[in-house]
């Protein structure tokens, strides 16, 4: 899949350079393997792993997911490697491949988004680092930290002053004004803000009247909470000048173009990745098509351009 | 004894495009659904599973995943029964529609020779049996349960290919009253196969429901005997990603204490009695 060569695609993240727009949201592509079974994860703008704090995590107890209309509640609870699995397990294989690597991080304690980032950076192969700080279904860090404008303050400063990496918070939808968290980001230093992360949400089996899942509540993502991300994303990008990267329940090039249009520079896809694998080379080659059929030669010029 | 471990998937997983050819009521409300996958169908092995796409699924996002019954040519079969939105929505599909799959995907029963298989199935269960008893370097015995003679199915499909074949069902309706296990328990010991008297050593490939699963798996931890079960979990993405077909599971000589999550969809769904590691709930 090659660019037309009067289109450019690329966009820039802080330092960080996509040659195309297009990434995928963190948890939803595993840490790079998984999906090289079926597609060429080079051809991503970026790739962003499944979230990373210090030490080695279980996550949550089964049932972990459910399907509802038009989407699906998970509560996975984080777990993974830890840093020095993650380094030893996933790096070689990512470093096999062209592709930038965004690692999502988190971390129990303020402290540990600062060790963890600090760790990350020594690493050859880390391209920028995604900070946590909206996950549902972790009790500790997470959404405690993305719904507190105090302690998101703290968690990008502590991650800024511990790497040169772009760092890249990613926010909550379940905060009264978003325009006012993404400000925190960039006053503090972050080089862009990706949003939205899963909606807080519930589901009850009528037959047991117990919850579906082990965790009692989820995140719901999935088309589902497009709409959702669309405005959160459009108030975001008009309170910052640092990039936005949407993501939402993308499904097809068209709702990658509506997040761009509101304001996002770089776009991610998700679930849908889990029951159509080829999701983000169809977004990518249905923003071209948009482009070429509405005149635009630049990706960029399409970041922010709503007609109000 | 070292086991093997269960069939790599040594054949490319892929999303393939394919075309429903048959769509028919087989038994009850169980339905065989066949479709032209020429890429995926010559490279299933017995166990392995495909994910499908449901077309008709309106607000359902998910594929579904489905044990591959019978692989012909570039004909690929399922067996299910219409139980959730999911599934009742397939009941729709008919000849000329297309869909895709994702497959084959996860590891299937090991293939080795051995000396007595006996397979054990539960309902459609059955489904992920098949293709091991053509498959298999010697016939043997499957015991099939179900709640009545409506979840007994495919009997003369088994027995074509020289399998004798062993009906318990809940409701006395086919076979012996009484779940598989009961119906199990007596016949094996009568022959040597488990007991003092014990001359053979069996081998067992199991897939149904998690109570039968739990109940082989609990006789043949006691017997010390190689039993295969084929793990049934809620799936998402099918292929190691979302991980929520989470299993807890151990090495076969570490204590239960030691458990660890196992992806089902990538690193199962077969595993040896003695890795899985159950729910006190199940």
């Amino acid at each position: 899949m090659s660019n037309p060569p009067s289109l450019d695609m690329q966009v820039q993240i802080g330092s960080l350079t996509m040659k195309n727009p297009v990434t995928v949201a963190s948890g939803t592509f595993g840490y790079g393997p998984e999906y090289a079974q079926l597609v060429d994860i080079n051809a991503l703008g970026a790739i962003v792993v499944k979230g990373i704090c210090m030490n080695e995590t279980v996550g949550n107890q089964t049932p972990r997911s459910v399907e509802t209309a038009s989407g699906m509640i998970n509560a996975i609870g984080l777990p993974g490697p830890g840093v020095e699995g993650f380094v030893k397990k996933y790096i070689p294989f990512l470093n096999e491949h062209s592709v930038p690597v965004i690692v999502n991080i988190w971390g129990k304690t303020l402290e540990e988004y600062g060790e963890v980032a600090k760790r990350l950076s020594e690493i050859d192969g880390v391209d920028g680092l995604e900070l946590n700080v909206s996950c549902p279904n972790v009790k500790s860090g997470g959404n405690a930290f993305g719904t507190n404008p105090e302690m998101l303050a703290k968690v990008v400063s502590i991650a800024r002053a511990n790497t040169d990496l772009p760092i890249i918070p990613k926010l909550a939808p379940n905060i009264p004004d978003v325009g006012l968290f993404a400000r925190i980001c960039e006053e503090q230093g972050a080089d862009a803000v990706s949003l939205i992360n899963s909606v807080p949400a519930m589901a009850i089996d009528i037959e047991t009247r117990k919850p579906v899942l082990a965790n009692t509540f989820g995140g719901l993502t999935g088309p589902a909470i497009h709409p959702i991300a669309v405005k959160q994303v459009y108030e975001a990008s008009q309170a910052i000048s640092i990039p936005v990267i949407g993501m939402g329940g993308i499904q097809c090039a068209d709702d990658a173009v509506e997040f761009m249009i509101a304001g996002a520079t770089a776009v991610a896809v998700g679930t849908a990745t889990f029951y159509n694998p080829n999701t983000f080379f169809e977004v990518l080659a249905g923003i071209e098509s948009y482009m070429t059929k509405h005149g635009f030669t630049s990706v960029k010029d399409l970041t922010g351009s709503l007609i109000n | 004894m070292a086991e093997p471990a269960p069939s790599p998937n040594t054949s490319g997983i892929q999303q393939e495009p394919v075309t429903i050819t048959e769509h028919a009521v087989l038994y009850g409300e169980y339905r065989l659904l066949s479709m032209d996958a020429p890429l995926t169908a010559p490279h299933v092995l017995g166990g392995q599973f495909i994910h499908f796409d449901i077309p008709t699924r309106a607000d359902r996002l998910l594929r579904r995943p489905f044990s591959v019954y019978k692989t012909e040519g570039s004909t690929l079969s399922i067996l299910y029964k219409p139980v959730g939105r999911g599934t009742r929505a397939m009941v729709e599909l008919k000849p000329g529609d297309q869909t895709s799959i994702l497959g084959p995907l996860g590891r299937g029963f090991p293939l080795h020779p051995v000396d007595h298989p006996m397979l054990v199935a539960g309902g459609y269960g059955m489904a992920a049996l098949y293709m091991v008893a053509e498959s298999l370097n010697t016939t043997g015995t499957i015991f099939m349960g179900g709640r009545s003679s409506e979840d007994i199915l495919c009997v003369d499909e088994f027995e074509k290919i020289g399998w004798n074949v062993e009906i318990a069902t809940v409701d006395g309706s086919r076979g012996t009253q009484g779940f598989v296990t009961d119906l199990m328990d007596p016949w094996l010991e009568e022959r040597g196969y488990t007991g003092k008297q014990k001359t053979k050593e069996p081998t067992f490939y199991a897939c149904g429901p998690n109570p039968m699963l739990k109940a082989m798996w609990q006789r043949a931890l006691d017997s010390d005997t190689t039993a295969w079960l084929s793990m049934d979990r809620h799936m998402g993405c099918g292929i190691g990603a979302c991980l929520v077909c989470v299993q807890k599971v151990k090495d076969p000589t570490a204590t239960p204490e030691e458990w660890r999550w196992s992806r089902v969809c990538s690193e199962g769904p077969v595993y040896e009695s003695r890795e899985i590691v159950w729910e006190a709930h199940e």
